[in-house]
Protein backbone atom coordinates (compact mmCIF):
# COMPACT_ATOMS: atom_id res chain seq x y z
CA UNK A 1 0.00 0.00 0.00
CA UNK A 2 1.63 3.59 -0.82
CA UNK A 3 1.90 6.45 1.22
CA UNK A 4 0.86 8.73 -1.61
CA UNK A 5 -0.02 8.10 -5.03
CA UNK A 6 -0.03 11.06 -8.40
CA UNK A 7 -2.18 10.10 -11.17
CA UNK A 8 -2.04 11.94 -14.26
CA UNK A 9 -1.21 15.21 -12.58
CA UNK A 10 -1.08 17.90 -15.06
CA UNK A 11 -0.49 21.67 -13.97
CA UNK A 12 -0.83 24.84 -15.84
CA UNK A 13 -0.02 28.74 -14.79
CA UNK A 14 -1.99 30.87 -17.15
CA UNK A 15 -0.08 29.50 -20.66
CA UNK A 16 2.48 27.83 -19.00
CA UNK A 17 2.85 24.31 -18.70
CA UNK A 18 4.78 23.46 -15.93
CA UNK A 19 4.13 19.67 -15.18
CA UNK A 20 2.17 17.24 -17.75
CA UNK A 21 0.52 13.94 -16.75
CA UNK A 22 2.74 12.88 -14.32
CA UNK A 23 2.64 9.76 -12.47
CA UNK A 24 4.46 8.90 -9.06
CA UNK A 25 4.14 6.77 -5.96
CA UNK A 26 5.68 6.92 -2.77
CA UNK A 27 6.18 3.73 -0.90
CA UNK A 28 6.33 3.76 3.46
CA UNK A 29 9.54 4.61 4.67
CA UNK A 30 11.20 5.70 1.35
CA UNK A 31 13.41 8.35 0.35
CA UNK A 32 12.55 9.91 -3.21
CA UNK A 33 15.36 12.08 -4.64
CA UNK A 34 13.54 14.10 -7.06
CA UNK A 35 15.82 15.97 -10.12
CA UNK A 36 15.60 18.22 -12.71
CA UNK A 37 16.52 20.99 -14.44
CA UNK A 38 15.52 24.62 -13.05
CA UNK A 39 11.71 25.44 -14.29
CA UNK A 40 11.26 21.51 -14.88
CA UNK A 41 8.79 21.44 -12.46
CA UNK A 42 9.98 20.28 -9.15
CA UNK A 43 8.81 22.77 -6.55
CA UNK A 44 5.07 22.71 -8.70
CA UNK A 45 5.07 18.92 -8.53
CA UNK A 46 5.72 18.89 -4.35
CA UNK A 47 3.23 22.27 -3.62
CA UNK A 48 0.20 20.20 -5.32
CA UNK A 49 1.17 17.13 -2.68
CA UNK A 50 1.33 19.60 0.43
CA UNK A 51 -1.79 21.69 -0.86
CA UNK A 52 -0.32 24.86 -1.85
CA UNK A 53 -2.77 24.63 -5.12
CA UNK A 54 -4.31 21.83 -6.97
CA UNK A 55 -3.99 20.19 -9.96
CA UNK A 56 -5.07 21.42 -13.13
CA UNK A 57 -6.17 17.39 -14.05
CA UNK A 58 -4.96 14.26 -11.85
CA UNK A 59 -5.54 12.90 -8.49
CA UNK A 60 -3.80 12.95 -5.43
CA UNK A 61 -4.28 9.82 -3.98
CA UNK A 62 -3.16 9.23 0.00
CA UNK A 63 -3.26 5.78 2.13
CA UNK A 64 -7.71 6.46 2.86
CA UNK A 65 -8.52 7.67 -0.63
CA UNK A 66 -8.33 10.35 -3.15
CA UNK A 67 -7.90 13.81 -1.54
CA UNK A 68 -8.17 17.41 -2.62
CA UNK A 69 -6.53 20.72 -0.66
CA UNK A 70 -7.42 24.07 -0.78
CA UNK A 71 -5.03 25.06 1.58
CA UNK A 72 -1.71 23.97 3.13
CA UNK A 73 -3.22 22.92 6.61
CA UNK A 74 -5.00 20.17 5.32
CA UNK A 75 -2.50 18.41 3.43
CA UNK A 76 -0.52 19.07 6.88
CA UNK A 77 -3.64 17.54 8.53
CA UNK A 78 -3.19 14.49 6.58
CA UNK A 79 0.53 13.96 7.43
CA UNK A 80 2.30 16.11 4.86
CA UNK A 81 5.22 18.33 5.78
CA UNK A 82 6.79 20.38 3.82
CA UNK A 83 10.24 22.86 3.25
CA UNK A 84 9.65 25.31 1.03
CA UNK A 85 12.79 26.28 -1.69
CA UNK A 86 12.35 29.81 -0.05
CA UNK A 87 11.88 28.59 3.55
CA UNK A 88 8.76 30.37 4.31
CA UNK A 89 10.39 32.86 6.96
CA UNK A 90 8.74 35.88 8.59
CA UNK A 91 12.05 38.02 9.24
CA UNK A 92 10.75 39.99 11.30
CA UNK A 93 9.94 37.25 14.17
CA UNK A 94 12.62 34.84 15.92
CA UNK A 95 13.72 31.41 14.93
CA UNK A 96 11.30 30.19 17.97
CA UNK A 97 8.50 31.98 17.17
CA UNK A 98 8.91 30.87 12.86
CA UNK A 99 9.10 27.69 14.07
CA UNK A 100 5.86 27.39 15.84
CA UNK A 101 4.11 30.01 13.51
CA UNK A 102 0.32 28.87 13.11
CA UNK A 103 1.12 25.98 15.44
CA UNK A 104 1.62 28.26 18.36
CA UNK A 105 2.20 26.62 22.15
CA UNK A 106 -0.09 28.12 24.80
CA UNK A 107 -0.73 28.36 28.11
CA UNK A 108 -3.52 29.03 30.42
CA UNK A 109 -2.79 32.84 32.07
CA UNK A 110 -6.61 33.22 34.32
CA UNK A 111 -8.99 33.62 32.09
CA UNK A 112 -6.48 33.99 29.46
CA UNK A 113 -4.74 31.58 26.78
CA UNK A 114 -0.95 33.45 26.19
CA UNK A 115 2.00 32.31 23.97
CA UNK A 116 3.79 29.79 26.42
CA UNK A 117 7.43 30.95 25.29
CA UNK A 118 9.19 29.22 27.57
CA UNK A 119 7.88 26.01 26.19
CA UNK A 120 8.62 27.10 22.73
CA UNK A 121 11.94 28.68 23.23
CA UNK A 122 13.10 25.13 24.73
CA UNK A 123 11.21 22.67 22.11
CA UNK A 124 13.26 24.94 19.56
CA UNK A 125 16.63 24.52 21.30
CA UNK A 126 16.03 20.82 21.17
CA UNK A 127 14.96 20.82 17.56
CA UNK A 128 17.81 23.38 16.66
CA UNK A 129 20.06 20.73 18.71
CA UNK A 130 18.72 17.61 17.00
CA UNK A 131 20.35 19.32 13.67
CA UNK A 132 23.42 20.51 15.08
CA UNK A 133 22.63 23.98 14.16
CA UNK A 134 24.23 26.71 15.88
CA UNK A 135 20.71 28.50 15.92
CA UNK A 136 19.84 30.16 18.68
CA UNK A 137 15.46 30.24 19.28
CA UNK A 138 15.94 34.02 20.40
CA UNK A 139 17.64 35.23 17.51
CA UNK A 140 15.82 37.53 14.85
CA UNK A 141 16.02 35.45 11.44
CA UNK A 142 16.76 38.68 10.06
CA UNK A 143 19.85 38.12 11.35
CA UNK A 144 20.70 34.65 10.44
CA UNK A 145 23.30 32.90 8.40
CA UNK A 146 21.57 30.55 5.13
CA UNK A 147 22.46 27.51 7.45
CA UNK A 148 20.40 28.39 10.50
CA UNK A 149 17.40 29.55 8.16
CA UNK A 150 17.58 26.50 7.17
CA UNK A 151 17.54 24.84 10.18
CA UNK A 152 14.44 27.08 11.13
CA UNK A 153 12.57 25.89 7.96
CA UNK A 154 13.44 22.23 8.63
CA UNK A 155 12.77 22.16 12.22
CA UNK A 156 8.68 23.10 11.72
CA UNK A 157 8.69 20.02 9.76
CA UNK A 158 9.49 17.70 13.15
CA UNK A 159 6.26 19.51 15.20
CA UNK A 160 3.89 17.14 14.06
CA UNK A 161 4.30 12.97 13.44
CA UNK A 162 4.26 13.53 9.58
CA UNK A 163 3.62 10.49 7.20
CA UNK A 164 5.30 12.55 4.28
CA UNK A 165 7.97 14.98 4.59
CA UNK A 166 8.85 17.20 1.38
CA UNK A 167 12.20 19.03 1.21
CA UNK A 168 12.25 21.54 -1.60
CA UNK A 169 16.28 22.08 -2.15
CA UNK A 170 17.17 21.74 1.71
CA UNK A 171 20.97 21.92 1.16
CA UNK A 172 21.48 24.74 -1.33
CA UNK A 173 22.53 27.47 0.74
CA UNK A 174 24.05 25.24 3.34
CA UNK A 175 27.91 24.24 4.39
CA UNK A 176 29.24 21.17 4.06
CA UNK A 177 28.98 20.06 7.54
CA UNK A 178 25.10 21.21 7.60
CA UNK A 179 24.62 19.43 4.49
CA UNK A 180 25.48 16.28 6.92
CA UNK A 181 23.40 16.68 9.54
CA UNK A 182 20.30 17.73 6.96
CA UNK A 183 21.33 14.03 5.08
CA UNK A 184 21.26 12.65 8.88
CA UNK A 185 18.13 14.09 9.71
CA UNK A 186 16.78 12.29 6.45
CA UNK A 187 17.86 8.86 7.44
CA UNK A 188 16.56 9.43 10.53
CA UNK A 189 13.32 10.45 9.17
CA UNK A 190 13.20 6.94 7.03
CA UNK A 191 14.30 5.21 9.93
CA UNK A 192 11.32 6.28 11.86
CA UNK A 193 8.96 5.48 9.22
CA UNK A 194 8.43 8.62 7.59
CA UNK A 195 8.82 8.77 3.73
CA UNK A 196 11.04 11.85 2.25
CA UNK A 197 11.12 13.57 -1.16
CA UNK A 198 14.49 15.25 -1.39
CA UNK A 199 14.97 17.75 -4.19
CA UNK A 200 18.25 18.61 -4.62
CA UNK A 201 20.95 19.72 -7.63
CA UNK A 202 23.95 17.88 -5.50
CA UNK A 203 24.19 14.01 -7.14
CA UNK A 204 26.11 13.15 -3.78
CA UNK A 205 23.33 13.89 -1.84
CA UNK A 206 21.14 11.93 -3.75
CA UNK A 207 23.23 8.88 -4.24
CA UNK A 208 23.59 8.71 -0.68
CA UNK A 209 20.31 8.96 1.10
CA UNK A 210 17.89 8.03 -1.83
CA UNK A 211 16.20 4.71 -2.44
CA UNK A 212 14.68 5.72 -6.05
CA UNK A 213 15.24 8.49 -7.88
CA UNK A 214 12.59 10.53 -10.20
CA UNK A 215 13.61 12.95 -12.92
CA UNK A 216 11.59 15.22 -14.72
CA UNK A 217 12.47 17.34 -17.70
CA UNK A 218 10.40 20.34 -18.81
CA UNK A 219 7.27 18.86 -16.71
CA UNK A 220 7.21 15.12 -17.70
CA UNK A 221 8.46 12.39 -15.55
CA UNK A 222 11.62 10.71 -17.86
CA UNK A 223 12.58 8.17 -15.08
CA UNK A 224 11.67 6.75 -11.92
CA UNK A 225 13.83 4.15 -10.61
CA UNK A 226 15.95 2.33 -8.15
CA UNK A 227 19.06 4.34 -6.92
CA UNK A 228 21.52 1.00 -7.41
CA UNK A 229 20.47 0.81 -11.07
CA UNK A 230 21.06 3.74 -11.77
CA UNK A 231 24.67 6.31 -12.03
CA UNK A 232 24.86 9.64 -11.65
CA UNK A 233 26.11 9.82 -14.82
CA UNK A 234 22.95 8.28 -16.30
CA UNK A 235 20.81 10.87 -14.42
CA UNK A 236 22.48 13.89 -15.57
CA UNK A 237 21.98 12.70 -19.10
CA UNK A 238 18.36 12.23 -17.85
CA UNK A 239 18.17 15.73 -16.59
CA UNK A 240 20.00 17.65 -19.42
CA UNK A 241 18.21 15.65 -22.58
CA UNK A 242 21.19 13.50 -23.41
CA UNK A 243 19.87 10.43 -22.46
CA UNK A 244 16.12 10.40 -23.20
CA UNK A 245 14.16 7.90 -21.18
CA UNK A 246 15.12 5.36 -18.56
CA UNK B 1 14.50 12.82 18.59
CA UNK B 2 17.63 10.34 19.85
CA UNK B 3 17.06 10.02 23.77
CA UNK B 4 20.81 10.34 24.25
CA UNK B 5 21.51 13.85 22.80
CA UNK B 6 18.46 15.25 23.71
CA UNK B 7 19.27 16.43 27.60
CA UNK B 8 22.21 17.85 27.04
CA UNK B 9 21.22 19.80 23.89
CA UNK B 10 18.28 21.17 26.37
CA UNK B 11 20.46 22.12 28.87
CA UNK B 12 22.86 24.26 26.61
CA UNK B 13 19.47 25.54 24.41
CA UNK B 14 18.45 27.01 28.06
CA UNK B 15 21.23 28.58 29.28
CA UNK B 16 22.01 30.21 25.13
CA UNK B 17 18.15 31.28 25.40
CA UNK B 18 18.96 33.11 29.28
CA UNK B 19 22.19 34.88 28.21
CA UNK B 20 20.52 36.03 25.28
CA UNK B 21 17.24 36.97 26.28
CA UNK B 22 18.97 39.82 28.57
CA UNK B 23 21.22 40.88 25.73
CA UNK B 24 18.70 41.33 23.14
CA UNK B 25 16.66 42.92 26.01
CA UNK B 26 19.04 46.16 26.75
CA UNK B 27 19.86 45.84 22.89
CA UNK B 28 15.92 45.96 22.33
CA UNK B 29 15.17 49.09 24.73
CA UNK B 30 18.19 51.40 23.62
CA UNK B 31 17.08 50.19 19.34
CA UNK B 32 13.87 51.64 20.35
CA UNK B 33 12.29 54.31 19.05
CA UNK B 34 9.55 54.46 21.53
CA UNK B 35 12.16 54.70 24.21
CA UNK B 36 13.87 57.91 22.44
CA UNK B 37 10.75 60.05 21.87
CA UNK B 38 10.05 59.47 25.89
CA UNK B 39 13.08 61.15 26.47
CA UNK B 40 12.50 63.74 23.69
CA UNK B 41 8.76 64.32 25.40
CA UNK B 42 10.21 64.58 28.89
CA UNK B 43 13.19 66.85 27.87
CA UNK B 44 10.60 69.06 26.21
CA UNK B 45 8.40 69.21 29.24
CA UNK B 46 11.42 69.83 31.32
CA UNK B 47 12.58 72.93 29.38
CA UNK B 48 9.41 74.33 28.69
CA UNK B 49 8.51 74.13 32.51
CA UNK B 50 12.15 76.01 33.23
CA UNK B 51 11.11 78.49 30.53
CA UNK B 52 7.78 79.27 31.59
CA UNK B 53 6.94 78.12 35.03
CA UNK B 54 3.81 80.12 35.71
CA UNK B 55 2.34 78.87 32.70
CA UNK B 56 3.83 75.72 31.60
CA UNK B 57 4.43 73.77 34.86
CA UNK B 58 1.06 73.80 35.84
CA UNK B 59 -1.07 70.95 36.55
CA UNK B 60 -3.70 72.64 34.51
CA UNK B 61 -1.51 72.53 31.62
CA UNK B 62 -0.68 68.94 32.09
CA UNK B 63 -4.28 68.61 32.17
CA UNK B 64 -4.94 69.97 29.24
CA UNK B 65 -1.72 68.08 27.54
CA UNK B 66 -2.99 64.53 28.27
CA UNK B 67 -6.22 65.09 27.85
CA UNK B 68 -5.48 66.52 24.09
CA UNK B 69 -3.64 63.52 23.17
CA UNK B 70 -5.50 60.76 24.57
CA UNK B 71 -7.80 61.17 21.58
CA UNK B 72 -5.15 60.60 19.06
CA UNK B 73 -3.52 58.00 21.47
CA UNK B 74 -6.34 55.95 21.80
CA UNK B 75 -6.70 56.18 18.09
CA UNK B 76 -3.22 55.60 17.49
CA UNK B 77 -3.21 51.57 19.21
CA UNK B 78 -5.86 51.03 16.21
CA UNK B 79 -3.81 51.97 14.02
CA UNK B 80 -0.93 50.50 15.37
CA UNK B 81 -2.52 47.01 14.66
CA UNK B 82 -3.24 47.75 10.94
CA UNK B 83 0.20 49.18 10.27
CA UNK B 84 1.77 46.48 11.78
CA UNK B 85 0.37 43.89 9.26
CA UNK B 86 1.37 45.82 6.80
CA UNK B 87 -1.57 47.77 6.01
CA UNK B 88 -3.12 51.71 6.65
CA UNK B 89 -6.30 53.18 7.36
CA UNK B 90 -6.94 56.66 6.45
CA UNK B 91 -10.75 56.78 7.41
CA UNK B 92 -10.38 56.75 11.39
CA UNK B 93 -11.01 60.90 11.38
CA UNK B 94 -14.36 60.46 9.39
CA UNK B 95 -15.26 57.43 11.35
CA UNK B 96 -14.62 59.37 14.55
CA UNK B 97 -17.13 61.99 13.13
CA UNK B 98 -19.75 59.63 12.40
CA UNK B 99 -19.56 58.00 15.37
CA UNK B 100 -19.67 61.40 17.35
CA UNK B 101 -23.06 62.04 15.04
CA UNK B 102 -24.55 58.40 16.07
CA UNK B 103 -24.24 58.86 19.16
CA UNK B 104 -25.13 62.94 19.28
CA UNK B 105 -28.07 62.35 17.35
CA UNK B 106 -29.64 58.94 19.89
CA UNK B 107 -29.24 60.93 22.66
CA UNK B 108 -30.42 64.22 21.36
CA UNK B 109 -33.78 62.08 20.79
CA UNK B 110 -34.03 61.71 24.63
CA UNK B 111 -34.86 65.59 24.79
CA UNK B 112 -38.34 64.99 23.98
CA UNK B 113 -38.82 61.43 25.20
CA UNK B 114 -37.87 59.73 28.21
CA UNK B 115 -37.61 55.95 26.05
CA UNK B 116 -34.48 54.04 27.24
CA UNK B 117 -33.74 53.92 23.61
CA UNK B 118 -32.24 57.24 24.21
CA UNK B 119 -30.42 57.35 27.03
CA UNK B 120 -26.17 56.90 27.06
CA UNK B 121 -26.92 52.97 27.70
CA UNK B 122 -28.08 52.37 23.90
CA UNK B 123 -26.37 55.34 22.34
CA UNK B 124 -22.83 54.62 23.26
CA UNK B 125 -23.09 50.61 22.24
CA UNK B 126 -24.96 51.89 18.79
CA UNK B 127 -21.66 54.31 18.45
CA UNK B 128 -19.56 51.22 18.54
CA UNK B 129 -21.11 49.12 16.28
CA UNK B 130 -21.09 52.00 13.75
CA UNK B 131 -17.48 52.17 14.46
CA UNK B 132 -16.79 47.92 13.98
CA UNK B 133 -19.63 48.34 10.89
CA UNK B 134 -16.71 50.20 9.65
CA UNK B 135 -14.01 48.63 10.37
CA UNK B 136 -15.79 45.55 8.80
CA UNK B 137 -16.29 47.22 5.44
CA UNK B 138 -12.90 48.34 5.52
CA UNK B 139 -12.14 44.87 6.15
CA UNK B 140 -14.12 42.71 3.79
CA UNK B 141 -12.34 44.88 0.92
CA UNK B 142 -8.74 44.73 1.67
CA UNK B 143 -9.35 41.09 2.47
CA UNK B 144 -12.05 39.41 0.76
CA UNK B 145 -11.73 41.84 -2.50
CA UNK B 146 -8.12 42.02 -2.29
CA UNK B 147 -8.60 45.57 -2.99
CA UNK B 148 -4.78 48.37 -1.54
CA UNK B 149 -5.78 49.54 2.15
CA UNK B 150 -4.79 52.93 0.92
CA UNK B 151 -7.79 53.26 -1.51
CA UNK B 152 -10.31 51.01 0.50
CA UNK B 153 -9.94 53.66 3.34
CA UNK B 154 -9.60 56.78 1.33
CA UNK B 155 -13.20 55.62 0.04
CA UNK B 156 -14.33 55.15 3.40
CA UNK B 157 -12.93 58.30 4.76
CA UNK B 158 -15.40 60.07 2.08
CA UNK B 159 -18.35 57.86 2.56
CA UNK B 160 -18.17 58.42 6.62
CA UNK B 161 -17.44 61.91 6.45
CA UNK B 162 -20.50 62.86 3.76
CA UNK B 163 -22.50 59.76 5.58
CA UNK B 164 -21.77 62.20 9.01
CA UNK B 165 -22.91 65.10 7.28
CA UNK B 166 -25.84 63.88 5.96
CA UNK B 167 -27.19 62.37 9.48
CA UNK B 168 -26.51 65.41 11.25
CA UNK B 169 -28.39 67.45 8.42
CA UNK B 170 -25.61 70.17 8.64
CA UNK B 171 -26.54 70.93 12.40
CA UNK B 172 -24.41 70.87 15.63
CA UNK B 173 -25.84 68.72 18.06
CA UNK B 174 -25.32 70.27 21.58
CA UNK B 175 -28.49 69.21 23.49
CA UNK B 176 -28.06 65.41 24.63
CA UNK B 177 -31.43 64.57 26.15
CA UNK B 178 -32.20 63.23 29.62
CA UNK B 179 -29.20 61.50 30.20
CA UNK B 180 -26.75 63.92 29.04
CA UNK B 181 -25.05 64.99 32.47
CA UNK B 182 -24.70 61.46 33.23
CA UNK B 183 -22.67 60.83 29.72
CA UNK B 184 -20.30 63.83 30.58
CA UNK B 185 -20.07 63.45 34.19
CA UNK B 186 -18.45 59.51 32.79
CA UNK B 187 -17.03 60.32 29.76
CA UNK B 188 -15.83 63.69 29.97
CA UNK B 189 -15.06 63.62 33.59
CA UNK B 190 -11.93 63.60 35.10
CA UNK B 191 -10.04 61.82 37.80
CA UNK B 192 -6.34 63.77 38.49
CA UNK B 193 -6.38 63.95 34.76
CA UNK B 194 -9.19 63.69 32.31
CA UNK B 195 -10.79 60.08 32.15
CA UNK B 196 -9.98 59.89 28.46
CA UNK B 197 -6.25 59.56 29.98
CA UNK B 198 -7.40 56.80 31.92
CA UNK B 199 -8.44 54.69 29.24
CA UNK B 200 -5.54 55.50 27.20
CA UNK B 201 -3.17 54.44 29.64
CA UNK B 202 -5.15 50.57 30.32
CA UNK B 203 -5.91 50.36 26.52
CA UNK B 204 -1.93 50.91 26.14
CA UNK B 205 -1.55 48.53 28.29
CA UNK B 206 -3.73 46.03 27.93
CA UNK B 207 -2.80 46.16 23.81
CA UNK B 208 0.68 46.11 24.95
CA UNK B 209 -0.20 42.87 26.56
CA UNK B 210 -1.98 41.65 23.61
CA UNK B 211 0.75 42.34 21.13
CA UNK B 212 3.27 40.54 23.35
CA UNK B 213 1.77 37.30 24.55
CA UNK B 214 -1.03 36.23 22.90
CA UNK B 215 -1.31 34.01 19.19
CA UNK B 216 -3.46 37.30 17.77
CA UNK B 217 -0.46 39.58 18.52
CA UNK B 218 2.38 37.49 17.26
CA UNK B 219 0.28 36.96 14.06
CA UNK B 220 0.00 40.43 13.46
CA UNK B 221 3.79 40.33 13.36
CA UNK B 222 4.10 37.45 11.00
CA UNK B 223 1.19 38.99 8.50
CA UNK B 224 3.59 41.97 8.46
CA UNK B 225 6.87 40.12 7.75
CA UNK B 226 5.32 38.28 5.24
CA UNK B 227 2.04 37.37 4.64
CA UNK B 228 2.64 35.04 2.00
CA UNK B 229 4.40 32.51 4.83
CA UNK B 230 1.99 33.11 7.32
CA UNK B 231 -0.81 31.99 4.99
CA UNK B 232 1.58 28.88 4.23
CA UNK B 233 2.13 28.29 7.48
CA UNK B 234 -1.59 28.25 8.42
CA UNK B 235 -2.16 31.59 9.90
CA UNK B 236 -5.99 32.76 9.52
CA UNK B 237 -4.54 35.62 7.49
CA UNK B 238 -7.82 36.85 6.11
CA UNK B 239 -9.32 36.74 9.86
CA UNK B 240 -7.01 38.18 11.44
CA UNK B 241 -6.77 41.38 8.97
CA UNK B 242 -10.12 41.45 9.43
CA UNK B 243 -9.86 42.05 12.76
CA UNK B 244 -6.82 44.59 13.12
CA UNK B 245 -9.23 46.98 10.60
CA UNK B 246 -11.78 46.69 13.06
CA UNK B 247 -10.30 47.03 16.26
CA UNK B 248 -8.52 50.41 14.44
CA UNK B 249 -12.22 51.66 13.70
CA UNK B 250 -13.55 50.78 17.29
CA UNK B 251 -10.80 52.73 18.61
CA UNK B 252 -11.95 55.05 16.19
CA UNK B 253 -15.46 54.93 18.18
CA UNK B 254 -14.18 55.11 21.48
CA UNK B 255 -11.82 58.23 20.90
CA UNK B 256 -15.17 59.89 19.22
CA UNK B 257 -17.14 59.20 22.66
CA UNK B 258 -14.68 60.24 25.01
CA UNK B 259 -14.14 63.78 22.98
CA UNK B 260 -18.32 63.95 23.11
CA UNK B 261 -17.60 63.87 26.59
CA UNK B 262 -15.38 66.35 26.61
CA UNK B 263 -16.82 68.27 24.31
CA UNK B 264 -20.40 68.30 24.83
CA UNK B 265 -21.54 68.80 21.21
CA UNK B 266 -21.05 66.90 18.06
CA UNK B 267 -20.42 68.69 14.95
CA UNK B 268 -19.71 66.48 11.75
CA UNK B 269 -15.93 67.91 11.20
CA UNK B 270 -15.25 65.91 14.52
CA UNK B 271 -12.25 64.38 13.55
CA UNK B 272 -11.44 66.15 10.49
CA UNK B 273 -7.67 65.76 9.33
CA UNK B 274 -7.02 63.98 12.79
CA UNK B 275 -6.26 61.18 10.70
CA UNK B 276 -2.90 62.53 9.93
CA UNK B 277 -2.30 62.98 13.06
CA UNK B 278 -2.83 59.39 14.07
CA UNK B 279 -0.37 57.78 11.26
CA UNK B 280 2.22 60.20 12.55
CA UNK B 281 2.08 59.42 16.18
CA UNK B 282 2.27 55.63 14.95
CA UNK B 283 4.73 56.18 12.77
CA UNK B 284 7.08 58.00 15.51
CA UNK B 285 6.47 55.94 17.95
CA UNK B 286 8.57 53.49 16.23
CA UNK B 287 6.00 51.39 14.07
CA UNK B 288 7.11 50.92 10.56
CA UNK B 289 4.79 51.40 7.76
CA UNK B 290 6.34 48.64 6.32
CA UNK B 291 4.52 46.44 8.34
CA UNK B 292 6.23 43.62 10.98
CA UNK B 293 7.13 46.09 13.67
CA UNK B 294 5.56 48.75 15.98
CA UNK B 295 4.06 48.85 19.76
CA UNK B 296 1.38 49.82 21.85
CA UNK B 297 3.54 51.93 23.85
CA UNK B 298 5.26 53.72 20.71
CA UNK B 299 1.52 55.02 19.72
CA UNK B 300 1.19 56.30 23.26
CA UNK B 301 4.82 58.74 23.36
CA UNK B 302 4.20 59.56 19.97
CA UNK B 303 1.17 60.83 20.36
CA UNK B 304 2.14 62.73 23.23
CA UNK B 305 5.47 64.03 21.66
CA UNK B 306 2.71 65.72 18.78
CA UNK B 307 1.01 67.55 21.40
CA UNK B 308 3.53 68.40 23.51
CA UNK B 309 5.01 70.70 20.72
CA UNK B 310 1.89 71.32 19.75
CA UNK B 311 1.40 72.81 23.06
CA UNK B 312 4.98 74.35 23.72
CA UNK B 313 4.43 76.30 19.93
CA UNK B 314 1.48 77.90 21.46
CA UNK B 315 3.19 78.97 24.63
CA UNK B 316 5.67 80.27 23.01
CA UNK B 317 3.95 82.50 20.91
CA UNK B 318 4.19 80.42 17.65
CA UNK B 319 1.15 80.69 14.99
CA UNK B 320 -0.76 77.39 15.41
CA UNK B 321 -1.05 77.18 12.08
CA UNK B 322 2.50 75.78 12.21
CA UNK B 323 1.23 72.85 13.92
CA UNK B 324 0.86 70.96 10.59
CA UNK B 325 4.51 71.84 9.39
CA UNK B 326 5.93 69.94 12.40
CA UNK B 327 2.91 66.79 11.91
CA UNK B 328 4.37 66.49 8.04
CA UNK B 329 7.45 66.90 8.91
CA UNK B 330 7.52 64.44 11.59
CA UNK B 331 6.55 61.45 9.66
CA UNK B 332 8.80 62.21 6.63
CA UNK B 333 11.50 62.63 9.67
CA UNK B 334 10.20 59.27 11.07
CA UNK B 335 10.12 57.37 7.78
CA UNK B 336 13.70 58.32 6.72
CA UNK B 337 14.70 57.26 10.10
CA UNK B 338 12.92 53.95 9.54
CA UNK B 339 15.07 53.77 5.90
CA UNK B 340 18.33 54.43 7.67
CA UNK B 341 17.79 51.35 9.89
CA UNK B 342 16.35 49.30 7.37
CA UNK B 343 19.74 49.61 5.51
CA UNK B 344 21.74 49.14 8.89
CA UNK B 345 20.09 45.83 8.98
CA UNK B 346 20.48 44.81 6.01
N1 LIG C 1 3.07 30.55 -9.43
C1 LIG C 1 3.51 30.43 -10.70
N2 LIG C 1 3.00 31.20 -11.68
C2 LIG C 1 3.41 31.07 -12.96
N3 LIG C 1 4.35 30.22 -13.35
C3 LIG C 1 4.91 29.43 -12.42
C4 LIG C 1 4.52 29.49 -11.06
N4 LIG C 1 5.24 28.58 -10.36
C5 LIG C 1 6.06 27.97 -11.27
N5 LIG C 1 5.85 28.48 -12.50
C6 LIG C 1 6.52 28.03 -13.72
O1 LIG C 1 6.44 26.63 -13.78
C7 LIG C 1 7.66 26.08 -14.25
C8 LIG C 1 8.22 25.10 -13.24
O2 LIG C 1 8.66 25.82 -12.10
P1 LIG C 1 9.23 25.12 -10.78
O3 LIG C 1 8.29 24.06 -10.38
O4 LIG C 1 9.50 26.20 -9.81
O5 LIG C 1 10.58 24.48 -11.30
P2 LIG C 1 11.81 23.88 -10.46
O6 LIG C 1 11.46 23.89 -9.03
O7 LIG C 1 12.00 22.52 -11.02
O8 LIG C 1 12.97 24.76 -10.76
C9 LIG C 1 8.59 27.25 -14.54
O9 LIG C 1 8.50 27.55 -15.92
C10 LIG C 1 8.00 28.36 -13.72
O10 LIG C 1 8.27 29.60 -14.33
MG1 LIG D 1 12.30 24.83 -7.44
Amino acid sequence: MSVLQLRNISKSFGAIRALTDVNLTLEPGEVLGLMGDNGAGKSTLVKIMAGNFPPTTGDIMLEDGPVVFHQPVEARRKGIEIVYQDLALCNNLSAAANVFLGREIKRRFGPFNILDFRAMYEQAGQLFGELKSETRPHDLVRRMSGGQRQAVAISRTRLSNPKVVLLDEPTAAISVRQVAEVLDLIRRLRDQGICVVLISHRMPDVFSVCDRVFVLRRGRKVAEKPIADSSPEEVTGLITGAIHAA
Amino acid sequence: MPPDTAPANASVAISDVTGIKELTLTQRLFASQALWVTVAVLLIMGLMSLRYPDQYGTEENFYNITRNFSFIGIMALGMTAVIITGGIDLSVGSVMGVVGIVVGLIMHAGKTSDSFLYSWYCAVPAGLATGVLCGLFNGVLVTRVGLSPFVTTLGTLSIARSAAVLLSQNKMIYEFGYSGQQFFDIFGGQFIVANSVWLLIIMTIGFALVLNTTVWGRHLYAIGGNEHAAQLTGVPVVRVKMQAYIFCSLCAAVAAIMLLGWQGSAINALGTGYELRVIASTVIGGTNLLGGEGGAFGAFVGAALIEVIRNGLILAGVDSNYQGIFVGGFIILAVLLERVRGRKRE
